[in-house]
């Protein structure tokens, strides 16, 4: 269309005789990165399959033996490997349908005429530009049972936020929706922006309540939105290891990013660590392709 | 829409604007407290009720960048007397700084890795936004076949666990003696950046109507000139926004570089934390450091503040 008009129209001038034509222009421009990628981000893929089915530990010099498929059989009928998929899982959903909440919240309350509204956007949006390890780290001072400020301002004495097995895994969750309700937020707000607002109008003519008019208008057009910031969050939430691993160590906070970091870089089970990585690389492709499939059929509209 | 507003919407007006305001205190408050106890005496960090008026002091700062032991009796009033100011607030914490043989001060593990995030940060940036600029351009304006699927390998690397790619890579840089060294972390980065600097370009790069480069043809210009003349202007703004999204993604980064530096390339995000160690940890310090790497962050959010949802959203919503 567009494209094969620019090409004719380029063929036809004298200056494409000067200058390179569009076909190695296009594969100067892509062809580099491309390589690139398939170099730094593919060839390490195919690197640690073939470490996958051997028993290779980085920390010896021991030759690596091919063992087959026994790291993945061992791997998937070890119930330690299953409890940090659960432990994930639940991570997933307590932070994900809490910055759903706060992010969508925020959204409707901000969502109105309000005195300095973009400065307030953009103080709220803070948070999730910062280092998570950097700002989880400060978040120990603020959890401290005995001096933080969280246990002070909601009066809870010295109650036990980290050191506590089975509080840690929420209070994790609690500042990963510190740091990313403001991304649903700042979606939501795009999502409710774009409501026609002739649409309010016609409500408030036939007297719809403020319910019917939330869930019969307002809900359903910024759906779209919100499950792209849901899937977005889901895989960020899936990946998480920075938070989890400085806020504490308590074996229920032991998420599968970290379980796969203690594997290889710990305990050296390299060739077992390599096939642990594949079953995580397989299930976030999943994810992704899920992801850009809706991506795809939202943008198209 | 004013026409059919009602007292109780005004009313609930009110309500929203006041529950906004309060959102936004709770949530600056994390920041705020990094913010206030990064200029608070030792003594004053860990206090119940938590301090929130004091005499801002500038000492933690001092103590960030030099290295100190504890004194083991006090200095004497000439001793005192002669020491510049930055001495003596480190004495009036009941330490001292460490100096060499030559009387030289010693400086702590904080100044380095910050200067190491600099330059690693910076260098990726410039590499991904670069690249990227041109593959955009590429995937925009011309036809490549399967060009979805090749969108969606690029966007999928960057979705993979950082742990995934790192035990590869480590192995890799390890047989090729690139571990704690600047250039392989700027690689990694680089390789971080690129599929999102790509993708987030390529959204810019349609919206540069194409008649400007037709025209520009027309009056005898290459596609290179007319690339270089016509098309990288108009995304300036892009470009910048895509900068300093990368940017700030690798001054972030934690986890490839816990596991691929250790002490020479080392960033400020694992080197923080590891100051904690054991025993009580010295939370001003801390404070100070945090402070200090936030601070590039906070501003460029301030920046960017218009270009956020299209970067935190892969440029999949547009406002």
């Amino acid at each position: 269309m567009a494209t094969t008009m620019i090409t004719t129209l380029d063929r036809s001038s004298r200056a494409a005789a000067r200058g390179l034509s569009d076909i190695s222009i296009r594969n100067l421009f892509i062809i580099p990165t491309v390589l690139f990628l398939i170099v730094f981000n593919i060839f390490p893929l195919i690197y640690s399959l073939g470490y996958s089915f051997t028993d290779f530990r980085a920390s010896t010099n021991a030759p690596a033996n091919f063992v087959g498929l026994q790291n993945y059989r061992d791997l998937l009928n070890d119930p330690y490997v299953w409890s940090n998929f659960a432990i994930t899982a639940k991570y997933v959903i307590i932070s994900v349908a809490g910055q759903l909440l706060v992010g969508f919240g925020v959204a409707m309350l901000l969502n109105r005429d309000i005195p300095l509204k973009g400065l307030l956007t953009t103080l709220l949006l803070l948070p999730m530009m910062l280092s998570m390890a950097v700002v989880g780290l400060f978040w120990k001072l603020l959890y401290d049972p005995s001096f933080g400020i969280i246990n002070y301002a909601l009066g809870l004495g010295t109650f036990e936020w980290l050191s506590d097995p089975k509080m840690a895994l929420y209070a994790v969750a609690l500042t990963d929706i510190w740091m990313w309700s403001p991304f649903v937020m700042l979606l939501s707000l795009a999502g409710l922006s774009a409501v026609p607002k002739h649409l309010y109008e016609a409500a408030a003519i036939d007297r719809a309540g403020p319910f019917y008019t939330f869930f019969r208008i307002t809900l359903p057009l910024v759906a779209p939105i919100l499950m792209i910031a849901v899937i977005f969050r889901t895989m960020e939430a899936f990946k998480t290891f920075d938070l989890a691993y400085i806020l504490t160590s308590q074996p229920t906070t032991e998420l599968i990013s970290i379980r796969l970091y203690k594997m290889a870089f710990q305990e050296w089970q390299t060739g077992r660590s390599c096939a642990l990585a594949y079953i995580v690389l397989i299930m976030v492709l999943a994810i992704t392709n899920i992801y850009v499939k809706y991506l795809n059929k939202v943008k198209e509209r | 829409m004013a026409a059919v507003r009602t007292s109780s919407e005004i009313g609930f007006n009110r309500v929203a604007i006041v529950a906004v305001l309060m959102v936004t205190i709770i949530f600056l408050a994390p920041i705020y407290w990094i913010a206030s106890t990064a200029f608070k005496p030792r003594n004053l960090a860990t206090t119940i009720p938590p301090t929130v008026v004091f005499q801002p002091e500038i000492s933690p700062f001092v103590k960030l960048f030099t290295k100190r032991s504890q004194l083991r009796s006090p200095p004497t009033p000439e001793e005192y007397a002669a020491a510049p100011w930055w001495e003596r607030v480190v004495f009036d914490g009941g330490e001292k700084i460490v100096r060499d043989g030559k009387d030289q001060v010693q400086w702590s593990g904080y100044p380095s890795r910050f200067l190491n995030s600099l330059i690693i940060a910076i260098t990726s940036t410039v590499l991904a936004v670069g690249m990227g600029t041109f593959t955009a351009y590429g995937f925009s304006r011309f036809k490549v076949k399967g060009e979805a699927d090749l969108l969606f390998f690029i966007l999928s690397t960057r979705m993979l666990p950082p742990v995934v790619v790192a035990i590869p890579m480590f192995l890799m840089y390890r047989a090729v003696g690139l571990n704690d060294s600047h250039i392989g972390l700027i690689i990694l980065y680089t390789a971080f950046n690129l599929s999102f600097s790509v993708w987030l370009m390529k959204g810019f790069m349609d919206e540069i109507p194409k008649e400007y480069e037709e025209a520009a043809l027309v009056d005898g210009y290459t596609r290179m000139e007319a690339f270089f003349k016509i098309v990288l202007p108009e995304a300036a703004t892009g470009i910048a926004a895509t900068a300093v999204f990368c940017f700030i993604t690798a001054w972030n980064e934690y986890a490839f570089a816990l596991i691929m530096t250790n002490r020479r390339a080392q960033t400020a995000p694992p080197f923080i934390p590891s100051q904690v160690g054991s025993g009580l940890p010295d939370w001003t310090v801390i404070a100070a450091g945090t402070f200090l790497f936030l601070l590039p962050v906070a501003i460029f959010t301030f920046l960017l503040r218009n270009h956020l949802l299209r970067g935190m959203s892969f440029g999949a919503i547009r406002k």
